[in-house]
């Protein structure tokens, strides 16, 4: 981009719809017009706003993964370091490197750090706590918690213009159009 | 809560024609948020909770003088005695941990099996499963006698260079505890944080509003946010899945690695973990009955809830009649003396009593939950659940009791009996549990609201 960026005046333009179905159709639209920078909200998850807008695969799967191999390679590694290295105990005449008593922890580790850092992970990746975000400055907004849903073209997008995205949107029918500031 | 397209929705998932619907008709996604969010929000304070409340903390207050004079005295004031150590401690922990089961069970294991009917009683078993492992935490603790020296069970440096030994299930015990308290936390926080975003827009009061506000981190439903979320949810149920039958797997081999009679059987990690979920859909019903009464909520718990918990228990306390039938079988057949002994003793010894009525609670009076009119009377329901839990209780009593107070020598053999402090101890706890369902129910919504959305027919998006 040769011209210099400047901060758009809005945050983007924001759409309220009724349904689920009418939020769904309504973004496949905006994708197919050629928006990218877009979210849809919605009270409650909808497989198919996530698909409409091109994001098909979350991350959180993995960070569950390797959140769990290393609690599970790290609780086993702690027992063998205490038990046969650090601090080798005779019980019953066991050997000291009786894996299948670790396994337990082994197992309970594994699951407590998959857990905390599928959480963390997925707060990270939605970049929550956000305190603060423009979206919220739509009074009706309020409403995405309740019975509402909403589309939010965002003037960083490289096909926003304020006209025609506002008629855009307009042909999608929606309750009500929100110019979204900063 | 994934509703695809193979699976009927919630208004048609009726497999008989007199069976109950999940959801009553007539709902709207405002009408479930106004339901569920105002039973915490514009509901006035009512004297039944106030007295409800009262009654628990005056038992939370027990539990506090307990515990003061047994950090005073120590563990002595307690009925336990050589060779009967472990007494209502152990008993209680585990019956307490057995509680909490049902919560993991109905949030995870009937999320995978995509039971929707689970949606309107997640929530609030959840905070069961809380509120029973912190009660049960406490006795382990507590019976240490020394517990500010807790954190000698876990595995840190210490000066005096010793390590926990991890061939004990007792060390074990400590990992599947605190990582099941953890897990349970973690899974219902996650599911609260849409809901608390929803308080936090209804509320009306300036400081809710910011306490919600800041729980819920910022929620605002975006669709990338919510695939994020449904991923993790999913794993989330997918791993505590095992974990709920690990924790009372290992709580069973504290017993089954013992070489007491009638402790050291193969059964016992299947028998405790159905005895655990039969104790825990028992305690969902004590709470599900009055809750749903007295806010109102019968629309979304319905009857099909109160009946398919009822099969549940039907289902678990046959599991478990099936561990005594087999325990019993085993003394005989095994041609041990000592076993057979230990099956004579609790049917004749020192505290038969506790084992008839043990078969009498647990085993012979649940059998009328086959009777399908039985099963829609709350009333009953609510009755036969307060016997269970006894009928539990009394279980770990038998077992833990009978096979310490009579093991292999006579010269060894002892007798229990449990003081004022080990009731005020185990009713203080009763106590601290009703005291925290009672301000959860007041502070949290108590059903899942995002999750009711999803249970309304136009939640679905329709084929263009």
């Amino acid at each position: 981009m040769s011209h210099a960026t400047h901060t758009p005046p809005i945050y983007g333009l924001m759409a309220e719809f009724d349904s689920s179905t009418d939020l769904v159709v309504a973004t496949r639209k905006a994708y197919a017009a050629g928006y990218r920078k877009m979210d849809a909200y919605s009270p409650f998850p909808i497989d198919e706003a996530s698909e409409a807008l091109g994001f098909h695969k979350s991350r959180v799967p993995l960070i569950v993964l390797l959140g769990g191999l290393l609690g599970g390679s790290s609780g086993f590694a702690l027992q063998y370091w205490i038990n046969v290295i650090s601090y080798p105990l005779n019980i019953g005449g066991k050997p000291w490197d009786s894996w299948p008593a670790f396994i337990v922890p082994t197992y309970e580790m594994t699951i407590l750090f998959a857990g905390v850092c599928g959480m963390f992970g997925m707060f990270a990746l939605n970049g929550l706590p956000m305190p603060y975000h423009p979206v919220f400055n739509v009074d009706r907004f309020s409403m995405v918690t309740r019975d509402k849903f909403f589309l939010c073209v965002e003037a960083a997008d490289p096909h926003f213009d304020i006209v025609e995205t506002q008629q855009f949107l307009e042909s999608l029918q929606p309750l009500s159009i929100s110019e979204v500031p900063h | 809560m994934k509703q695809g397209p193979e699976e009927k929705t919630i208004l048609e998932d009726v497999p008989w024609a007199d069976e109950p619907p999940v959801i009553l008709p007539g709902q709207t996604y405002g009408s479930v948020t106004d339901e569920i969010a105002d039973a915490v929000l514009t509901r006035p304070i009512g004297f039944g909770w106030l007295a409800g409340l009262l009654v628990g903390m005056t038992f939370v207050a027990i539990l506090g003088m307990a515990v003061t004079y047994l950090f005073i005295r120590g563990v002595g004031i307690w009925g336990i005695e050589i060779p009967v150590g472990w007494g209502f401690a152990i008993i209680n922990f585990v019956w307490w941990i057995g509680i909490g089961h049902a919560g993991t069970l109905i949030s995870a294991i009937l999320l995978l099996l995509k039971q929707t009917w689970r949606n309107s009683i997640n929530r609030f078993a959840e905070a069961m499963t809380l509120f029973a492992v912190a009660c049960a935490g406490m006795f382990p603790l507590l019976h240490m006698g020394r517990p500010w020296l807790f954190y000698w069970m876990f595995p840190y440096p210490a000066s005096m260079g010793v390590w926990p030994q991890f061939r004990s299930p007792l060390v074990w015990d400590v990992f599947a505890v605190s990582t099941y308290f953890t897990i349970s936390l973690v899974f219902w926080y996650v599911g609260l944080v849409p809901d608390l975003a929803t308080m936090r827009e209804k509320a009306s009061n300036r400081w809710t509003k910011i306490v919600y506000g800041i729980l819920a981190l910022g929620w605002r439903g975006s669709a990338r946010h919510w695939k994020n979320y449904e991923a993790l949810y999913i794993l989330l149920a997918g791993i505590a899945t095992p974990l709920v039958l690990s924790v009372h797997t290992v709580v069973s081999w504290d017993f089954a690695i013992a070489i007491l009679p009638g402790w050291h059987t193969t059964i016992f990690p299947p028998y405790f973990v159905a005895g655990a979920i039969y104790s825990g859909f028992a305690m969902v019903l004590v709470l599900a009955i009055p809750i749903r009464y007295y806010y109102g909520l019968e629309n979304m718990i319905t009857m099909r809830h109160l009946q398919n918990a009822a099969k549940v228990m039907l289902a678990t306390g046959l599991i478990v009649a099936y561990g005594y039938l087999f325990e019993t079988f085993i003394a005989f057949y095994s041609g041990s003396t000592y076993e057979r002994f230990m099956i004579e003793n609790r049917w004749f010894g020192q505290y038969a009593i506790f084992y008839w009525l043990l078969i009498l609670m647990n085993i012979l009076t649940p059998q009328l939950l086959w009777i399908p009119k039985l099963r829609s009377n709350t009333r009953f329901l609510f009755g036969i659940s307060l016997i269970i839990l006894a009928g539990m209780w009394l279980e770990r009593f038998v077992i833990i009791i009978t096979s310490l107070q009579r093991d292999f020598l006579p010269s060894a053999w002892g007798h229990y009996i449990a003081t004022r402090w080990d009731y005020a101890v185990y009713f203080g706890t009763i106590g601290f549990f009703a005291t925290a369902i009672y301000l959860f129910i007041r502070i949290m919504p108590a059903i899942s609201i995002f999750e009711m959305r999803t249970l309304l027919p136009e939640a679905e998006v329709k084929a263009e």
